[in-house]
């Protein structure tokens, strides 16, 4: 007899040429499934039609280059707009809202899960779940009226001693409604997301990995780094994605804090910027029909950045498949 | 290198309740001591009590002294970190770490003990996984990952992992129950060679594999549900197989228990 290697439950036998005689239950769930899968797949072509055809039209007509200009007058005569400043500040708040987020993260994550007694534990998972049921609009007034006055004194030491990395130089002495303020209230958002998955990961790590390490004279912060953190690699990177989506499009929030400007500075804590959600949030409703083609548009290109985003994160956990816990 | 253990007046205790009850008994280095008796009975928990393993279970508390030659492992002062680096272990179902290759896997111990040259590294590689017979089984794929060997392949790379770092003591945790015949014969085979130099415990429910594998043989039961598990004795094992002092052995190994 062959000693079982997998876990994974054995894929189910492929149907024979026969067909069984028909079970009106099944048949009801075949149909069902098969309907279910068939509307999501409908759903996310007629979008991706949608958003193609509404930003076709106004690309079309666009007089500067949509992927590099820095402006957004889509009004103008003729109307120009680009989406460079957008994708530079989406995806800079974003990083740093990662760069912050996740060690964090997982440091909660393997407090709650390893380090912390029982009693405390459980009441700490549960204060995450309720941060991540805090709408974002309350975020964003928390961010505005918080977080701004009091980054005042941060952005401040960090010009005076790491100014001369230049994306921290402090040009002007303008409130902290940057780029910068803007990752780090996003970090907080997205926090207890990573935490919660991570949390769940390493609570799954098999009892007889971390057993594995203990034999061997690993000390706990060993064991995590031996058993629990490999096991939950994958884990992380999903878990990260998760949050880092929620970044991309967060609309609410940034809006309410960042004075937005079409001016491109690379110093971070200087007041401005800009990114796709807050822009469309901020021009959607004065916008005629063409600003909501031009608005659609950029739309477009953050539902192509969020897509390379997932394909590169599952490339990630693909090319290092055999070595998963999933395989043990 | 191996050690005489010495077990005196030992319980172990999950929370309240009172898993093993007073144990003594003695190893001798360099031989093999096996332990039977039915489910339940403690002597899985016995087992990790001697590299005090038992505490790492929620609630896990033991009494008693489990002397390493002259050096009580339950002595205040002792790190059980340490304990654990000179007493190795081997589990129930093959645990290599899934995301190390096998190279890794051998060297995992090592590692965490200091910083060694590649070359000392390559070698004992190679001399744990010959000394856990495996060496000509896995020598051209020692990067392939060691999630992808057959379970008694795996076993025996967890034998080679815990023997990589020379331990004093080889504790085995009924180590071939997840195996098929001819892998179970494999570990057995090993186990013999193993004894030269180290001191080896195994638990088993397997009363052949006992006999056939150790030189003493310890049997354990309980008096009923909730009782805590008791040595019934300790001898070697062509006597408790063939002429034991207590009847109660002779029936559970006659298969004439309860």
């Amino acid at each position: 007899m062959d000693t079982p290697t997998s876990k994974a439950p054995a894929p189910p036998e492929a149907p024979q040429g026969r067909r069984t005689t028909g079970k009106a239950g099944d048949r009801v769930f075949l149909g069902l499934s098969r309907g279910s899968g068939i509307v999501l797949l409908v759903i996310m072509a007629a979008i991706a039609a949608f958003l193609a055809y509404r930003a076709s039209l106004a690309i079309s007509k666009d007089q500067a280059n949509f992927l590099t200009a820095f402006a957004w007058n889509p009004q103008g005569n003729p109307p120009e707009f680009g989406i460079a400043i957008l994708a530079y500040g989406t995806v800079v708040s974003s990083i740093i809202a990662m760069a912050v987020a996740v060690p964090v993260a997982i440091g909660i994550a393997l407090f709650v899960s390893h380090y912390a007694p029982r009693k405390l534990a459980a009441p700490m998972a549960y204060v995450i779940d309720l941060l991540a049921a805090v709408p974002s609009i309350v975020y964003g007034l928390w961010g505005a009226l918080v977080l701004v006055p009091y980054l005042a004194g941060l952005n401040q030491w960090l010009d005076e001693y790491l100014g001369w990395t230049y994306i921290f130089d402090k040009t002007g002495s303008g409130p902290a409604r940057s780029l910068f303020t803007v990752g780090l209230l996003l970090a907080v958002m997205i926090l207890p997301v990573i935490t919660n998955v991570i949390r769940e990961v390493f609570l799954q790590v098999p009892r007889m990995h971390e057993e594995a390490a203990l034999a061997l004279g690993a000390t706990r912060w060993e064991v995590i780094r031996m058993s629990v953190l490999p096991f939950g690699r994958s884990g992380i990177i999903s878990a990260s994605m998760l949050g880092l989506g929620r970044a991309l499009g967060e609309t609410m929030a940034v809006a309410t804090v960042l004075s937005p400007s079409f001016v491109f500075s690379g110093h971070l804590l200087d007041p401005g910027g800009g990114t796709f959600a807050q822009n469309i949030a901020a021009k959607f409703n004065e916008a005629d029909a063409f600003g909501r083609d031009a608005l659609i548009a950029s739309g477009l290109v953050l539902f192509v950045i969020t897509l390379l985003v997932n394909g590169a994160a599952r490339l990630i956990i693909a090319r290092r498949k055999e070595y998963s816990g999933a395989a043990a | 290198m191996a050690k005489r253990i010495d077990v005196s007046g030992l319980s172990a205790f999950y929370g309240s309740h009172k898993a093993i009850d007073d144990i003594s008994m003695t190893v001798e280095p360099c031989s093999v001591t096996a332990f039977i008796g039915p489910s339940g009975c403690g002597k899985s928990t016995f087992l990790r009590t001697l590299n005090r393993m038992h505490e790492v279970t929620p609630g896990g508390r033991v009494e008693g002294k489990v002397m390493l030659d002259d050096e009580n492992l339950y002595a205040s002062g002792i790190d059980p970190v340490a304990v654990r680096r000179t007493v190795g272990m081997v589990f129930q179902r093959p645990n290599p770490f899934p995301t190390m290759s096998i190279r890794d896997n051998v060297t995992a111990g090592l590692r965490l003990n200091g910083s060694y040259k590649k070359r000392e590294l390559d070698e004992i590689v190679e001399k744990s996984l010959r000394g856990a017979n495996l060496w000509n089984e896995v020598k051209d794929r020692l990067d392939r990952p060691g999630a992808g060997l057959s379970g008694g392949q795996q076993q025996r790379l967890c034998i080679a992992r815990a023997i990589a770092v020379e331990p004093e003591v080889l504790l085995m945790d009924e180590p071939c129950s997840a195996l098929d015949p001819i892998s179970t014969l494999a570990v057995e085979d090993l186990i013999g060679e193993l004894k030269q130099r180290f001191t080896i415990v195994i638990v088993t429910h397997n009363m052949q594999q006992a006999a056939r594998v150790s030189d003493r043989t310890a049997f354990f039961n309980l008096s009923g549900i909730g009782e805590p598990g008791r040595l019934v004795e300790i001898d070697d094992t062509e006597r408790i197989f063939s002429n034991p002092s207590v009847q109660a052995t002779e029936d559970y190994i006659s298969g004439r228990f309860g």
